[in-house]
């Protein structure tokens, strides 16, 4: 970003909002540097030769008649070698390298670029020299973590043919990758990195139906409320329900290839944690460590508030150019109402006219556009490749009224919903997702897949333990005016049975090595026995057994057990619970007398 | 090059142009050269002299918050001199046992301190890759708290309360009984009044002085009838303070902050006076943000010896914890110890009610080698059987207990030891979390088949800890068994 010779003028400061004058020409979100320590800024109104700009630091100090700098080009990213593993803060600043310059704490002003222009990366390349090659074509590899191959890519809309080609050796990113000599004539330089502006989706060929699940390891996601990917899903919750914790875990236990994280206006606390965390926990897919193929955007809730309205647009773009690479990508960003909130800030320093609860008009359309940059597409190239972004948004509505304007405008667009109850925290049931109330639109679209790749009985299990679900939730009201004991038997079977499902499916220990992550086989055969011991249960006291004697039984205990078993001994550990709970005979049981 | 500041010297304007509310507005006369956040020094026409800040700034027009009121200011001879830097505090080790104003002014009659540091009191956010993961124990002898809502040294942990509740007591018992197991560390206390009546202020003084902690006391007070502005100033100085004792000498630091509902009623009447749009409730749409930049200031960071842990006190109006205050507060802290009014009508002190409480930091920190084994095993037992029992006492007063299985009758008997035996415990009682833990062990001794009602706890640790069973010859109060 260099600076050019116009300068503006600051006229006025207020928050993270500045007003210059002397600025015509500049375009609407170019960045501009403001005052003498050059912070940086995006233009995000002109009127006349006035540009009102939104700063991405703390403008306290900035004097009216301080210089403004134009750069003439849109808030951009760097995307090339060295995402993966690092930690940026909301416009693609890498926060190590930023203590490295300030120190423990974040000083303004700092112009540091988003990769290293220093590192020696080892490309191979996989074209040559009189190639014919068109945006989104893959000229070479690198191999930037154990996991991820880096792909260099023909940025959109350049094709041509190939006149140099980087031959297999060490190159920083900064060295011509490629010439290509476009149809015109002109020659274009590549380098090893490419960048473009946050706000502006990257471009792919074609849209692809979401069919196929983005496996969580998670049962009530994988189960009850599947996400495909390329899909979108929202996790509203008040404090204390669990949103960060599910972030965490599908960032952690995800069947994507690469996860984008952005902590977007939360606690600092909780980014260090997984800066902790991640490295040292094993990938289930590829057996590496999960820090090699996860990138970080932190911008906590005390750093600058348009930053943080910045840091989604960054993740988004970054996973885009991962998709492009042909990857699947899972980003997540906890929360979308701190970004919300960010875009109510700027609005009402501009003084525009507010909508619902004082957020701006176009807070709908601005989170429909971004959850739009999801999806599973063909990408560009001659050679596409499918990929997806699976976008998931935590949303931390106020008092956890879901009636709020940033949860029912997201509602509107994702088509999951995995709803947190502050009711089910309060039990400890975790996750804390109600089962009851939230949703997926994708089953329909991914029933097959469930059919062909676990068990062709999977979706009849699911609806079956969905009902018994919503039955214990009818029974519950009964029971919570009249007591337990006003039911009659067969429907303390179904309140037993729904027990086991809520606390020995449903609920799942994150912080156990084991439980943490369910495989979908290990899910199916879990449902299978409980669903089994069900049937079983109605059977016998069909024949008589007493209901409370049925519950009693050693096979219940180990049912509580299932979630802990290693996924190596969970078939036959559960084939041989399924047998014995098989071979129950009414005999050893107590009788009910009027039988 | 000389800069924007030095072309103006005149910075001295008598333009005020409007006073209202907590705001001033200067006439800059074109003249410009002031910064935004910049401080300003009012002189009253009797000679009075004020600090105000600069909230918004151009050329032609200063609007300053006057943290020391605008009552007696005027638009004919009122002064305005800017001073050409933002707000900052000279610290010292020498503050500790000192007492401040409210905007960092010695009032117990010591004389000025000498500066060793001079800090912009707004501080910088702490570089996410710096911060170290708070996980040391803190133990501070009170049994809910340790046991189910660890304290961990580094977190903000607020205080949920209201009116007529205890939290003011229970805020100086932990002041006077928070250790860190095994160690003998430097500690400090800094505490930030807001709002509060003098009288709370002696409470919290003579309760130092009992234990002879004053002289690792700081204390800033805005009390009740301070200007209401100057609340916005008051923690944020207190903070600076924090944050050079830790970060600099070493301190591990407590900071309590009480009372942030009134600060941020300040923070609602000056958003107010500037006509913004408000959000929810009337307060300002940045509140949120405006707290992250309090309570984010607590922390540890890597290769810094101290620490800064922050017991936040929030009184809840009508004890609603959806109200925008401790609803914003709880999605920046560390989890919330909730003060309930119900169990303080039953007499019990502390009032804690561990049920809509929590400690996020928890996990990492308890277990073998910091508290013991068994820790988080007890705790989710306790916490299960309260939350039942609980329930049990609902269904109970609807439909009597003749329905209830022989369990449940021992379930509601252990919820109501469980509130006379742990919860409650004497504001002089420190209790070691050894001694807390046995106390729960005591109590779900009730249960005549501990295998089986005692769900949350593996069979192996109810073998090992279970009072009638447990080796007689073994040392329970140790981190290592």
């Amino acid at each position: 970003m260099t600076s050019s010779e116009q300068i503006g003028i600051i006229d006025r400061i207020a928050g993270p909002v500045v007003q210059a004058s002397n600025m015509l020409g500049s375009k609407l979100y170019d960045v501009a540097r403001i005052g003498e320590e050059k912070l940086v800024g995006e233009i995000i109104k002109l009127t006349g030769d006035i540009a009102t700009v939104q700063v991405y630091e703390s403008t306290e100090g900035l004097t009216p008649g301080e210089p403004v700098y134009l750069t003439n080009a849109p808030l951009s990213v760097e995307l090339g070698p060295g995402l993966i593993r690092q930690i940026f803060d909301g416009i693609q600043r890498p926060l190590p390298v930023i203590r490295e310059k300030s120190g423990d704490f974040i000083a303004r002003g700092i112009e540091i670029s988003g990769l290293d222009h220093k590192k020696i990366w080892d490309f191979e390349p996989s074209v040559k020299i009189g190639d014919k090659v068109t945006g989104g074509d893959i000229l070479g590899e690198i191999p930037e973590t154990p996991t991820v191959d880096f792909k260099l890519l023909v940025p959109p809309n350049i094709n041509g043919k190939l006149e140099f080609i980087a031959k297999r050796g060490d190159y920083t990113i900064d060295d011509t990758s490629a010439t290509i000599v476009a149809p015109d004539g002109n020659k274009i330089d590549l380098k090893f990195y490419q960048e473009w502006p946050v706000r502006q989706p990257r471009p792919f060929h074609t849209r692809l139906p979401s069919n196929v699940p983005l496996i969580t390891g998670q049962r009530i996601f994988d189960t009850f409320a599947p996400i495909a990917k390329g899909g979108t899903g929202a996790i509203p919750g008040g404090f204390g329900t669990g949103k960060t914790v599910s972030q965490h875990q599908l960032a952690k236990w995800s069947d994507a290839k690469i996860v984008v994280y952005v902590g977007c206006g939360e606690r600092g606390n909780e980014m260090t944690d997984v800066l902790r965390e991640f490295p040292k926990l094993v990938d289930p897919y590829t057996g590496g460590p999960l820090m090699d193929r996860t990138v970080l955007i932190a911008n906590t809730s005390n750093m600058p508030v348009a930053a943080r309205e910045a840091s989604v647009y960054t993740g988004i773009t970054l996973a885009e150019f991962f998709r492009d690479m042909g990857y699947d990508v899972a980003m997540m960003a906890d929360s979308t109402s701190r970004w919300a909130e960010a875009m109510r800030e700027i609005s009402g320093r501009l003084e525009e006219m507010p909508g619902e609860e004082s957020f701006p008009a176009y807070l709908a359309s601005r989170i429909a556009q971004y959850y739009e940059r999801a999806g599973r597409v063909m990408t560009l190239g001659s050679k596409p490749r499918e990929s997806s972004i699976t976008v998931v948004g935590a949303v931390s509505p106020p008092g956890g009224d879901f009636s709020e304007p940033v949860t029912q405008n997201t509602l509107r667009i994702v088509k999951v919903f995995w709803a947190l109850s502050k009711d089910l925290a309060s039990r400890r049931h975790f996750p804390a997702i109600d089962y009851l109330l939230s949703y997926t639109l994708y089953w329909s679209a991914l029933e097959d897949y469930y059919i062909e790749n676990v068990n062709s009985e999977f979706p009849k299990l699911r609806a079956e333990a969905l009902a018994l679900l919503q039955k214990d939730k009818e029974l519950q009201d009964i029971v919570a005016l009249v007591g337990p004991d006003a039911l009659p038997p067969s429907e303390k079977i179904v309140l037993e049975t729904a027990r086991m499902i809520k606390e020995d499916f449903l609920q799942q220990n994150a912080f156990h090595e084991i439980d943490s992550f369910c495989s979908l086989e290990k899910q199916y055969l879990m449902l299978k026995t409980i669903l089994r011991f069900y049937e079983k249960a109605s059977d016998l006291y069909r024949k008589g057994a007493i209901v409370t004697d049925i519950f009693n039984h050693d096979a219940v205990v180990k049912i509580a057990r299932m979630k802990y078993i290693d996924r190596n001994e969970i078939e036959t550990s559960l084939n041989e619970l399924m047998k014995e709970i098989d071979g129950l005979t009414s005999q050893q049981f107590g009788m009910e007398e009027d039988n | 090059m000389m800069t924007i500041k030095e072309t103006y010297e005149a910075r001295e304007f008598k333009t005020v142009t409007e006073v209202s509310g907590p705001l001033m507005f200067v006439d800059l006369k074109g003249k410009g050269g002031v910064s935004y956040g910049e401080i300003a020094e009012i002189t009253t026409t009797t000679g009075e002299r004020r600090r105000g800040q600069v909230l918004d700034v151009s050329k032609d027009l200063a609007v300053i918050q006057c943290f020391e009121g605008t009552s007696g200011l005027e638009t004919k001879d009122t002064s305005c001199r800017f001073l050409g830097e933002t707000m900052k505090i000279g610290v010292s080790q020498e503050m500790l046992g000192r007492v401040f104003n409210g905007r960092g002014v010695p009032i117990d009659g010591g004389g000025d301190i000498v500066p060793e540091k001079i800090l912009d009191v707004n501080g910088a956010p702490i570089n996410p890759s710096a911060r170290q993961y708070p996980k040391e124990f803190i133990e501070t002898g009170i049994s809910t708290i340790d046991t189910l809502l660890t304290l961990v040294r580094g977190q903000k942990l607020p205080l949920f309360s209201g009116s007529g509740l205890p939290h003011n007591m229970l805020a100086a018992q932990i002041a006077r009984q928070a250790k860190v197991l095994g160690t003998d560390e430097e500690f400090a206390v800094i505490f930030s009044a807001m709002g509060i009546t003098a009288d709370e202020a002696r409470f919290f003084r003579d309760d130092f002085e009992a234990t002879g902690a004053l002289d690792k006391v700081v204390l800033f007070l805005n009390l009740a009838d301070d200007p209401a502005i100057e609340r916005l100033l008051t923690p944020r100085l207190a903070l600076t303070a924090a944050e050079y004792l830790a970060y600099e000498l070493g301190y591990h630091v407590l900071v309590i902050l009480t009372d942030i509902t009134a600060y941020a009623e300040s923070l609602r009447e000056v958003a107010a006076a500037r006509s913004e749009v408000p959000s929810r409730r009337g307060y300002p749409g940045y509140m949120y943000s405006d707290f992250s930049t309090i309570y984010e200031r607590a922390g540890r960071i890597f290769d810094r010896k101290g620490s800064i842990t922050q017991l936040p006190i929030l009184t809840l109006p009508n004890y609603d914890i959806t109200h925008p205050v401790p609803d914003l507060t709880g999605y920046i802290t560390e989890g919330q110890v909730f003060i309930d009014v119900g169990l303080n009508r039953k007499g019990l002190y502390p009032p804690i009610n561990p049920l809509p409480s929590l400690s996020r930091l928890m996990k990492d920190t308890i277990g073998k080698g910091s508290t013991r084994d068994d820790h988080k095993y007890v705790a989710d037992q306790l916490y299960a059987l309260y939350a039942t029992g609980r329930d049990l006492r609902d269904l109970v007063t609807v439909v009597g207990d003749e329905s209830l299985t022989e369990t449940d009758k021992k379930i509601l008997e252990f919820a109501i030891l469980f509130e006379q035996k742990f919860i409650n415990q004497d504001y002089h009682e420190d209790r070691s979390i050894f001694e807390s833990l046995d106390i729960g062990w005591e109590l779900l001794s009730v249960f005549d088949d501990p295998y089986r009602v005692l769900k949350r706890i593996p069979a192996e640790y109810i073998d090992k800890f279970h009072p009638d069973k447990r080796d007689k010859k073994a040392n329970f109060n140790s981190v290592d068994i």
